[in-house]
């Protein structure tokens, strides 16, 4: 018997490029890699202007534990190493690198050595693998929970519940075989008994064929979801395939003995374990009625939004509105001049239509976004004390336990900017607490 | 006749009964009411503005009473100050009078746009977008949030700036603490020259940005016959105790950046 989450909404799927094969981008001639791809410490660019790499090798690094290096995707020479524009809109430590076309590949780059789960989470963080379902938290901390912690469920996330996304479907789809061999992995380096892959049942075919892969090994099972967003955000995935809950309140999965993992990430772990090619490609799904020719591509990390699009066809219009990511979470775009980092699954483009804002009105106190709400939320409290600027009382309504779907704003009939405010309102509560 | 006697008789009963009763605690029990404290809620304006740091006028009155400082109340101004120190015999401290100025001239018309702002009206939220629909990160965001928290209706937001009424004025310093920018100033009401720019970034960058930014030319710094004139990181910044309101500065500068206000003593 399937449970279901609380709240959330029934979002259409528009899973057009779902059927695309994914096409691997010809090398752009240039390429600007930020140096936060992750949450956690920003790397230091470890090369200067001027400097030749090569692919896979590490241009950015830090010694922070919550971190990722950054590496590499193409060949060519660093031709300028200074704060560029960020997919948030924010300027960031950026390298630039002209490409020469040669794609050489770093020397250095060979299978990791692995005698024990140690060097396992250490050549991890070599691969600078970053979750790659949309947070960006860095992998090597997620496997290495607390000590006293007991993992008893590696839960794999296919639910990929966005609209329009497809990069998910596609990997279970062409790499099926690869996500089953890291998961393999996954449980045998951490001595983790159980393995449990959740598809939405609008992936029947995906779902057909892990089951198939996966009935070799009896650790891992596949469970079938309902196809309800946000399916796929951590906690109601391990709420729907175990019937734990995370308790509220900066909790982690650990908590209630779970890890989640992207299938992205996750097949990730079995080629770099294989071939030492650290993280330097990401499968983007374009789409978008305005885009030519929506479709899945294989794109170099750092390559911009700009020499993407031209490679999907262009824009068949001007576009209204870009998002980085899904229309429900996706982050708004102003240039295309910023570039395609490691949790980039979709780039999106909207006509007017399909892109513009209806104006807000008046809270009609219908009480549809508490409904709505997964984390168990009062969306239209929050909405009002934000707005009157009441920061102190915000912690007792729970606020950070937001995880910003939007499934409030959604199905808000008033039109009101619910999700916007919140994050005025985390951000407001974040400051207060450090400055305490 | 008796059905109406006998309830008439305990009513006025009672009521003498209780009437003593009260009399007698009041007297008894009488709190010594500090008379000083509705003389000073009088003096106070009484527009609740909370500039003070206090809740109300009345709470900043019962304050002064023990013994916090008096010259607290911008909006009443020296005047208040004054009865205040008559009132409490303290010698009265400065209380110049002050007004707040937006360090910012960039109209839309002046700057470039990135993007067209769709979301909350409000300063806050459009800041976290990109810094804004400006493409100077460090101006104003115009979407009015200093408008919104005015108690006196001074500030209009006109054509994308939040413009300040110094006459309205009363320094109460609440849009100071609203602006994400932190683009707004208390300086003296009888300054008239302000660099009205607040961005640090670097001159090319500056007036690419904006067509009236301050380009850190130091023009201004060298003409200043006082040296009310500094630097801080690229932008210039008078100083308005030093400032003689000579206007010299004003001439010099290449991207008008500085403005002229009209002083209210």
């Amino acid at each position: 018997m399937l449970k279901i989450f609380r709240g959330g909404v029934n979002t259409p799927h528009r899973k057009n490029t779902e059927e695309s094969k994914t096409l691997v981008m010809d090398i752009p001639s240039r390429v600007i890699i930020p140096m936060v791809q992750h949450i956690g410490a920003p790397c230091t660019p470890t090369v200067k202007k001027g400097d030749l790499v090569k692919v896979g090798q590490v241009i950015g690094n830090s010694e922070a534990y919550v971190s990722a290096p950054v590496h590499a995707s193409v060949s060519g020479t660093v031709t300028r190493v200074e704060p560029m524009l960020y997919a948030s809109g924010k300027q960031v430590m950026s390298v630039e690198i002209q490409t020469d076309g040669n794609q050489d590949v770093d020397e250095n780059i060979q299978p990791p050595v692995i005698h024990s789960r140690d060097d396992f989470l250490k050549a991890l963080r070599n691969s600078g693998l970053v979750g790659l379902g949309g947070a960006g938290f860095p992998t090597h901390v997620k496997l290495n929970p607390p000590k006293d912690k007991s993992i008893e469920y590696l839960i794999i996330n296919g639910a990929e519940c966005e609209p329009y996304i497809t990069s998910d479907y596609r990997e279970l789809m062409e790499n099926a075989h690869g996500v089953i061999k890291g998961i393999q992995l996954v449980l045998d380096m951490l001595g983790i008994p159980k393995a449990i892959i959740g598809v939405e049942d609008n992936k029947p075919k995906a779902i057909q064929l892990l089951t198939e892969k996966a009935a070799a090994d009896n650790r891992i099972s596949v469970k079938t979801l309902h196809s309800r967003y946000p399916q796929g955000a951590e906690k109601t995935l391990i709420y729907t395939v175990t019937g734990r809950k995370v308790p509220a309140g900066g909790k982690l999965p650990a908590d209630v003995g779970c890890i989640v993992l992207n299938v992205n990430s996750v097949s990730f772990i079995a080629s770099y374990i294989e071939t030492g090619m650290p993280l330097i490609h990401k499968r983007v799904t374009v789409d978008g009625p305005v885009i030519k020719r929506p479709q899945n591509v294989l794109v170099p990390i750092g390559t911009s939004l700009r020499d993407l699009i031209d490679f999907c066809g262009g824009f068949q219009e001007k576009p209204f509105k870009i998002l980085m990511g899904g229309p429900m979470m996706g982050i708004a775009q102003y240039s295309l001049d910023t570039s395609v980092i490691k949790n980039t699954n979709a780039i999106l483009a909207f006509d007017k239509k399909e892109g513009d804002l209806p104006s807000e009105s008046a809270c009609i106190r219908c009480g549809r976004c508490v409904d709505a709400c997964p984390m168990h939320l009062i969306p239209s409290d929050l909405n009002r004390l934000v707005m009157a600027g009441k920061y102190d009382e915000l912690g007792a309504y729970h606020i950070l336990d937001c995880i910003e779907c939007g499934s409030c704003s959604y199905v808000c009939p008033a039109k009101r900017y619910l999700v916007q405010s919140i994050r005025i309102g985390k951000d407001a509560v974040r400051k207060n607490a450090k400055k305490a | 006749m008796i059905q109406i006697i006998i309830p008439v008789a305990v009513i006025s009963g009672l009521g003498l009964v209780f009437g003593l009763a009260l009399s007698y605690t009041s007297k008894k029990f009488a709190v010594e009411a500090d008379q000083r404290i509705e003389q000073i809620s009088g003096v106070l304006p009484g527009a609740n503005c909370g500039a003070c740091g206090y809740s109300g006028c009345e709470q900043y009155a019962e304050a002064i009473v023990e013994g916090a400082e008096i010259s607290k109340c911008p909006v009443g101004g020296a005047d208040a100050i004054a009865q205040i120190s008559d009132i409490m015999g303290v010698q009265a401290t400065t209380g110049e009078k002050k007004v707040a100025r937006v360090m910012c001239n960039g109209t839309w018309d002046k700057v470039l746009i990135k993007f067209d702002y769709d979301g909350i009206i409000d300063c806050r939220s459009a800041a976290t977008m990109a810094g804004g629909p400006s493409s100077c990160i460090y101006g104003c965001v115009g979407m009015g949030s200093c408008m919104k928290v005015c108690p006196f209706g001074a500030i209009s937001v006109e054509n994308g700036l939040a413009r300040i009424n110094e006459a309205k004025c009363n320094a109460c310093g609440k849009c100071v603490a609203e602006c994400p920018k932190m683009i707004i100033r208390l300086v003296p009401a009888c300054s008239e020259y302000s660099v009205v720019c607040s961005n640090h970034e670097k001159g090319a960058v500056a007036r690419k940005n904006c067509q009236v930014a301050c380009i850190g030319c130091q023009k201004c710094v060298k003409t200043c016959p006082v040296e009310a004139i500094t630097m801080d990181n690229l932008c210039a910044v008078i100083d308005p105790v030093k400032c003689e309101n000579c206007g010299k500065c004003i001439e010099v500068c290449p991207t008008k950046a500085i403005s002229k206000y009209t002083a209210h003593h």
